[in-house]
């Protein structure tokens, strides 16, 4: 009897601390929502006083951003959304087509060995700072763009998609790559015994069958570029007017936070504006993850 | 004659599809060849180990690479621990459910948050808020959160490589929960997660942005002694290089200078790469003999 009462609280004992270990990893596990949530309310406390004051309007209708003028101060973010859009949009249109024909050899026709280079020749790409691929944009891609053109820099918007389109290739490739060595090899095979070619089944069968994969890595690579700051912060000359196009130079809302925040007082309309353009780039990005979070899940569900 | 055409378009679809990877190659070589071409010059031991000398003009980047790593130890510290716990959770302990989809769904979009964004919190919330201040610990901080859906990515992968029989075989013999995990699976996804840990430390290296407002100086050639460097501000290599190319005043005198920061800075990215390489391929290796 004694024995058995004493064994039992052993075994509860064991119990307890299985529960509290249990405990302990949960609570950690828990840590990425509050830092998440942490982020979206932070940006939102310190933003919400200056979107009271001067209103929505200010903010999303007036084209002027101006915080320091002398006259009166314009609070616009009109030009840095419209830039960073068409700087993300100009790096897509190189990004994707490149992204996608490198997934598809990598994943479809290259062999093993030659597999074995550039995997790792993509990795180091993704792992190559953004400063230095700021870098290389005012020393190599800027005068190039200049000769090329004939424009008196090359500092502008054109500069900054290519180098975005750089720094998004790797999530465009690596995830492009899965979604395609992901579609099921009888699918191939239906298609190569009813006389297709390699390169038919490719285009018609297989890329098809992983576009919604394909889809998801554009919106990463998007993302990535939505929110890249210190390469168009080098490369595309900050102006911060309305763009006309290509040529011209742009600030981005990345660039705009980097370049002012250390200048304003803290806990003025200046700085907590800065905030706002924080919490307009967190929800952008924010949707741009979840859109392609459910579009990858449904190719998760459609592979199965 | 239609057979003709369409080896024809294979080829020419194939030659499309090569030329693609070629030039990814290009772009990585030409980057790496222009870097090390131009910066290969200004290296020697001066550079390495001496402080900007002249309004930054001669000299070299010593404190800029001590910050940088100084700031990655306390990434590592703020990091690694929570990733691997959260990790464990994830992949050990969890049961489906709407916790976990949370979870997930929180790690991922955590990824997304721009660096700038995390920068911004990070000054608001560690350098103003907590009164940390300018200082590597505040850096460290925010770029420890910054690098934290990484870790934890990286750990449930090296824990999703122990084969479920280790688990059973542990549980079989009556082990408990956390005893089958710290003997029968941890020591097989430990060198996993330090893979992981190396590669998101790397990436952290180089990130700029959020050390922006946290910390990171133009100048700060004092060194001083551990404990109290902590709360102090510090230099580290991107931001050098950004100065160096952007901000000096004598931008084309100092290009070597930002060619061999440049260098530097992408010689430890890609050390730090391949010793993750080199860990993996080891224990992938002893794996099969398992």
């Amino acid at each position: 009897m004694q024995n058995r009462k004493h064994k039992n609280k052993a075994v509860i004992l064991r119990q307890l601390r299985e529960n509290i270990i249990e405990r302990f990893f949960q609570v950690n596990g828990l840590f990425a929502v509050i830092v998440l949530v942490g982020i979206f309310s932070l940006l939102l406390i310190e933003g919400l006083p200056a979107l009271q004051s001067l209103g929505l309007k200010e903010f999303f209708l007036n084209r002027i951003w101006d915080p320091t003028s002398f006259e009166r101060e314009s609070y616009g973010l009109l030009s840095m959304i419209v830039s960073t859009l068409m700087v993300t949009l100009g790096a897509m249109v190189i990004a994707v087509p490149l992204g996608i024909l490198c997934a598809a050899y990598i994943a479809d026709i290259a062999k093993p060995r030659v597999r074995e280079i550039i995997k790792p020749v993509i990795e180091i790409l993704a792992g190559i700072p953004s400063v230095v691929i700021g870098f290389m944009g005012i020393i190599v891609v800027g005068p190039m763009l200049a000769k090329i053109f004939g424009t008196s820099n090359g500092l502008n918007a054109m500069n900054g998609s290519i180098l975005l389109a750089v720094m998004s290739l790797p999530t465009i490739i690596s995830i492009s790559e899965d979604a395609i060595l992901a579609v099921p090899q009888e699918f191939k095979n239906a298609s190569l015994a009813l006389g297709a070619t390699r390169w038919q089944t490719l285009v018609r069968v297989t890329i098809p069958a992983a576009m919604s994969g394909i889809i998801a890595s554009v919106m990463l690579g998007m993302g990535r570029a939505i929110g890249e700051t210190m390469t168009v912060l080098m490369a595309t000359g900050n102006a911060p007017a309305m763009p006309g196009g290509f040529f011209d130079s742009v600030r981005t809302m990345t660039a705009t936070i980097a370049i002012e925040l250390g200048e304003t007082v803290q806990g003025g309309i200046h700085y907590k504006s800065l905030f706002v353009i924080g919490f307009v780039l967190f929800l952008m990005t924010f949707v741009v993850n979840l859109v392609s979070d459910v579009v990858l899940q449904k190719y998760q569900k459609v592979s199965r | 004659m239609k057979r003709k055409w369409r080896d024809m378009e294979q080829a020419l679809g194939f030659t499309v599809l090569r030329l693609s990877a070629v030039i990814i190659i290009v772009i990585l070589a030409f980057i790496l060849y222009d870097v090390f071409s131009k910066g290969a010059g200004v290296i020697n031991w001066e550079f390495l180990s001496d402080k900007p000398r002249k309004g930054m003009t001669e000299g070299g980047i010593w404190p800029a690479i001590v910050g940088t790593f100084w700031v990655s130890l306390v990434t590592v510290i703020v990091s690694v621990p929570i990733g691997m716990f959260t990790a464990i959770y994830l992949n050990e302990y969890a049961k489906q459910g709407r916790l976990i989809r949370i979870i997930r769904l929180a790690i991922r979009n955590l990824s997304g948050v721009p660096s700038i964004v995390y920068g911004l919190f990070g000054f608001a919330l560690f350098t103003l808020m907590l009164n940390l201040g300018l200082s590597v610990i505040s850096s460290g901080l925010t770029l420890g959160l910054l690098t934290l859906p990484w870790t934890i990515t990286a750990s449930e992968e090296a824990l999703k490589t122990v084969p479920r029989s280790y688990r059973e075989g542990a549980l079989a013999l009556g082990a408990t929960k956390w005893q089958t995990i710290r003997t029968n699976v941890l020591p097989y996804a430990v060198p996993g997660m330090l893979t992981g840990t190396i590669l998101g430390l790397a990436r952290a290296a180089g990130e700029t942005a959020p050390i922006l407002f946290t910390g990171v100086a133009f100048f700060w050639p004092v060194l001083p002694k551990f404990p109290q460097m902590l709360s102090q501000q510090f230099m580290a290599l991107p931001y050098h290089l950004f100065i160096m190319s952007t901000q000096h005043h004598e931008i084309v005198k100092v290009r070597p200078l930002a060619y061999g920061t440049a260098l530097v800075l992408i010689f430890l990215i890609v050390l730090m790469n391949s010793v993750a390489v080199v860990i993996r391929y080891r224990f992938r290796k002893k794996y099969k003999r398992v």
